[in-house]
Formats: C-alpha cells, structure tokens, sequence
C-alpha cells in the first residue's frame, strides 16, 4: 500500500518534471537542427545533428558581445547591489533612526511599479548626462528594482544574528570594519549568496529597460535575439541556440546557490 | 582597578531603566546583582561596559572618567546569557581572537589560550568550531575568551541560565575558584538568590531600576532592609503577613495570637508586617514556642526533591517550602508550624525593624 502510494506519487513528479521540461527540450532540439529541418515538419529530434547554429553565434561579434554586454551589467547591477544594500540593511537591522520602519516599507513600495513607468524618465536623463548606450546606465537602472529588494532580504538575514555577537566582538576589541569583514559577513554568507541571485536573476531576464536603454555598445543578448529577422526570414536555429545560451548562465547561477536559497526561504524573506 | 558608578541614570524613551544610582566596586572582588526580570541588571552591567551611554553622571575607573570612552579602549570582557561566540571561527581562533587584536605576541598568545582552555576543560575541542559543541562547551568557550584578556571588569549576564542544572553547579563552582587568585573586578548578575549566595561575595539587590541594598551576601540574606529586599532575596519569595504587637501579645492578623516572646520585646505596641521564610514553616513542631496554624491546602507543588506548599486559612495566604515530597489533596486540612523566634517584622512602610538572629552554630540555611 505505502510502495504503490509511492510509486503512483513518483509518476506523478516524473510527468511533472517532463512536462516541465518539454519546451526547453525542444529548445535545445531545435538548436541542434537545421532551419530547413524546423520548418521541413515534426521530428523530435535531430535528424541531421549540427553545431552550424552554435558557431555562428561563436563567431559573429554582434552576437557574443550580446552575452558579454548582459553579464557585463548584470554583474555590475550585483556587486552595486550587494555594495549599497549591506550597509543599508545593516543600519535598518541594528539602528533605531526617525522613520525607521516607513522608510524600510517604502523601499519595498520602489517595486510596486513596473518597470516600463521608469522608461521615460531614465532615458531621457541618461541621454542628457550622456550615460546612454553605456553599460553602468543599465546596471543602475536595475539597482531601482534590485537595492530594495536586496535591503528587504539582507535584513532578515542580519536580524537572525544576535546583536551580542557585534557587542562581544567590540569588547574584544575589533573596530567595525574588521568586525563587519572578519565575523558578520561570513555569518550572513547564506543571505549575500540568495539576494546575488535575485539581484543577478532580475538584471538577467529584465528586457524592457535594457533594450531602451542601448542601442549599440551595451547591447544585451536578449535585445539581439529579438532582432534576427533577415532577408531570408527568421533564422530559428540560430535563435535557439542562442536561447539555449541564455538559459546556462541563470541555470549556473541556481546551481550554486540552491542551498543557500533553501536556507533563505527557511528564515521567511524570500 | 576599581570602578565607581556615580549618580547614573539610564532612561531610554522616556523609560527609566536605571535611577539615580551610586556603586563602588573593588578591585579583585566578586559582585553579584541579584534583580529579578527586568530589574535593570542588564542594563546595568552594559552602562558599567560601556555599550550604552548613562543619561546622566560619570563611571570611574580608577578614579579616571570613562564615561565616553569606546568600549573597544575599556579593557572589559563580557560573557551573555546567550551562547555568544564567532561562529566562523574554531574555538582556538575565538579564544585568541581579543589577543591577536591587541598585537600579543604569537608564542604568548598560545600559551595564553592553551592555559585557559586547560582551566575550562576545553583543550580537546580547540580546532571545532562552537557550532559543534555541546551548550555547555559552548558557554565555556565564551567565559574562556572573557578570561584570556586579563580585562580589569570582567561582566557575567546570567551566564548559567541556559544550562542544565548539573552543569550550572559545576561551572558555578569552577568560576567562583577561577576568580580567587584574579585581581579583576567581578560582576555577575542573576535572578536566584540560591545562586547569589553559592556564588558569596558582594551582593547588590536590584528592584526597579534602584540599588536597594549592597553588602556581603550572607550579610543582606539576614538583614534586608526592607520588604522588597527580604522577597528579592528569598525563593519562593518571603511570606508577608499583616500584624499587630501589644503590651503583652503578638497578634498575626487576628486569627494567631501568642504571648510576646524575648525577640520582640522592646518593639512598641503597633501595627507591623511579619515576614517568614518559607522554608521555617514546617508540618511539625520544632520547638516549644512554634505557633501551630489551621490551613487548607491548595496547591502541594513538587520541586525536585522539594514540596512548595500553597496553603490559607481564611486570613492570609503562606507558602512552605519543605525537603522530601509531600502530596497533598486540595482542600486538605492540616496544621502548620512556625517559629515565633524567626520572624522578620517589618513597619508598615515596609522597612525592617528586626531580623531574627543566626542560629548559633547553624550556618544559614536561613
């Protein structure tokens, strides 16, 4: 009784986990084919297998440089992220301060909108002080979104650490940035891992801001892959693999912190 | 190194956490804060730290004001009620962790831990991280960083709470001996007055925010000064019961009246509160002058290898503390007994008037 309960739960989770999974097989199907092969008629997979999709995005500058202009940007967006938040949430987590709590909600607020409001306003001003096209402009774009939600998660994590511990390391001498580098931060570890993938994951799939916000020099993949209608019509394989492409940095990003953000869904701010 | 608390307050929102308070303590002596819940012991032990600031007055040490100095320039050790060490880093790190920031040299600074770990018996877990240890380990590996540094005030926050009661005993006693070859000023606050007297030396009653009375522990245990003191330092608190002295009798509210005995002649005729420790009050006589009680039972409650006895008659409640277990039905009818020569009598507003002297030979069981 309890093996066929089992059982019948495990089916259960296996067509789940493939039905999940079919429109990124078929990605991933589709990259390896040739576009006369996408359009000939179903096959589920490759007949004729090729990499000839992988290496034109290898060796066309207009399409690498799109991923090396998204992590550029998305790694900005992070280490900025992480640069500004930490002491924010610090401050909120330990200090008493004159509208302490309203100004911790209305960061949240910051993300009540979408982030189309901020278009206007955000390309007009990066025009006039000439940050347009650059790829600070974008990761500062997405700080808006990002540093909230990054004090939000911060200072969960830095409330779980008993106020004693910075009071004993004072007593025994550490100054506040040694305290802060030397005890705090690896006791938080967990919480910088998780917002880094927040912050990483927003500035990541985030098109509409990023697409407005370059044109040429910081362009990010996601914006060139929306482009690759040619004379001869749309190049499927091509825009596949570099689909496929674009799901590996994301899907190497979880894998590293998976653990950490189990751990922060446990402390209840995610 | 002494250190003098003078004319301090603390007032945090409006709230006074610590009145006008004066404290003088010794160097090399061992200072008990008995205080109950919120007595302001903590806030206390953190004004004589230094992590908060008192609203007004100035700290002393060795007669030079530190009142603003960063407690980072104080020379003091800490060990909380909480487990409180550096996750991040194995037991030896922490232990070193105040000696490597005050530049000791490395050869001393081994020496140094290895002596103190030795001390507290955590030589083997060195190289584990306190995550691994035991509560106990763990609190030992805290009071072992308090004690590497040689720090002039040294502040123990109800260090022993979390522990079990084996292990508490233990390192009560570890402690009180670590601290009697130290020329270091002692400071440890506690809730239970059982506790404050094992520990000895110096007790300070906390009540409220205020310093009620200072003094040798054995010395404030016979002698509070007032009610407040007399129920602080007593467990389960002392049992107060209204009453009136006569030319020739002594009458406990109403119902109990005997002849006035030798140890309360010489009071004036008047109303007085009476106080009797709970564990005077027995289920048998034991002398000729105890003063035989009608009460019901309401609550026989077994306390380890004690019965607190919840008892009334139709006048005032009274609690009895008594060794062996007892079980009582509710509503049980039996007579209690107590000494006529071990009351505490005290004036209506509650300041002593007369303590019963020590038993001759019996050290103070009470």
């Amino acid at each position: 009784m309890a093996i066929q309960k089992s059982r019948n739960k495990n089916i259960g989770i296996t067509l789940y986990i493939l039905f999940i999974l079919v429109p990124i097989y078929w990605l991933l199907n589709m990259s390896f084919k040739s576009n006369e092969e996408i359009l000939g008629g179903l096959s589920f997979w490759p007949t004729e297998f090729t990499l000839e999709n992988y290496a034109v995005i290898f060796t066309d500058p207009t399409w690498y440089m799109g991923y090396f202009n998204s992590i550029l940007y998305v790694g900005m967006n992070v280490i900025i992220t992480l640069a500004v938040a930490l002491p924010a949430a610090y401050a909120f987590s330990r200090y008493k301060f004159l509208g302490d709590k309203q100004m911790f909600f209305w960061l949240l607020t910051n993300r009540m909108a979408p982030p189309a409001v901020f278009l206007l306003p955000f390309f007009q001003l990066y025009s006039s002080v000439g940050l347009f096209d650059t790829h600070i402009a974008v990761a500062l774009a997405h700080c808006l979104f990002n540093v909230p939600l990054a004090v939000w998660i911060l200072e969960g994590f830095m409330s779980g650490v008993p106020r004693e511990i910075d009071e004993t390391a004072y007593i025994d001498g550490y100054s506040f940035p040694r305290f802060f580098g030397r005890i705090f931060l690896p006791m938080i570890r967990s919480g910088i891992g998780v917002t880094a993938f927040f912050a990483f994951m927003f500035s990541w799939v985030e098109l509409l801001l990023a697409r407005t916000l370059t044109s040429v020099e910081a362009k990010p993949i996601a914006a060139i892959m929306t482009r690759t209608v040619g004379a001869a019509g749309i190049d499927w394989g091509v825009l596949a693999a570099a689909g496929v492409l674009t799901i590996i940095p994301g899907l190497l990003v979880i894998w590293f912190v998976r653990n950490h953000v189990a751990k922060g869904f446990a402390l209840g701010r995610v | 190194m002494s250190l003098t608390l003078e004319n301090i307050t603390r007032v945090v929102d409006g709230e006074t956490h610590i009145n006008t308070t004066n404290l003088s303590l010794e160097p090399g002596s061992f200072n008990v804060l008995l205080g109950r819940t919120l007595a302001g012991k903590t806030s206390l032990m953190r004004l004589m730290a230094g992590l908060d600031r008192p609203s007004s007055g100035r700290i002393l040490m060795n007669g030079a004001d530190v009142t603003g100095v960063p407690v980072q320039k104080r020379n003091i050790s800490m060990v909380y009620q909480q487990f409180i060490n550096y996750p991040n880093l194995t037991v030896w790190e922490n232990i070193a962790s105040p000696l490597k920031l005050a530049k000791v040299q490395p050869s001393e600074i081994k020496r140094r831990v290895d002596e103190v770990a030795q001390l507290l018996h955590i030589e083997q877990y060195l190289q584990r991280h306190p995550m691994e240890l035991s509560g106990g380990q763990q609190q030992r590996t805290a009071m072992a960083r308090a004690l590497v540094k040689d720090a002039s005030l040294i502040l123990f926050d109800e260090p022993l709470v979390n522990l079990d009661y084996k292990l508490r005993e233990e390192l009560r006693q570890e402690l009180r001996n670590l601290f009697k070859a130290r020329n270091t000023i002692a400071v440890y606050a506690t809730t239970e007055p059982n506790e404050a007297l094992a520990l000895g030396g110096t007790t300070s009653l906390l009540h409220e925010g205020n310093i009620i009375q200072t003094g040798p522990a054995a010395k404030v245990y016979r002698n509070p000064i007032n009610v407040d003191a007399a129920e602080l330092f007593s467990e389960p608190p002392i049992n107060l019961v209204p009453g009136r002295i006569t030319d020739s009798q002594v009458f406990i509210s109403e119902a109990v009246h005997f002849p006035l005995v030798q140890e309360l002649q010489g009071l004036p005729p008047g109303d007085y509160k009476f106080g009797i420790r709970p564990s005077h009050i027995g289920l048998v006589p034991h002398n000729d002058d105890d003063l035989e009680i009608a009460v019901t039972v309401e609550l026989a409650e077994i306390s380890g290898s004690e019965t607190f006895m919840h008892v009334k008659n139709q006048h005032f409640p009274l609690v009895m503390q008594l060794s062996g277990v007892y079980e009582f039905h509710t509503d049980a009818r039996v007579n209690v007994y107590l000494p006529a020569h071990r009351l505490f009598v005290f004036d209506m507003e509650g300041k002593l008037i007369k303590a019963p002297s020590p038993i001759i030979g019996g050290a103070f069981n009470g």
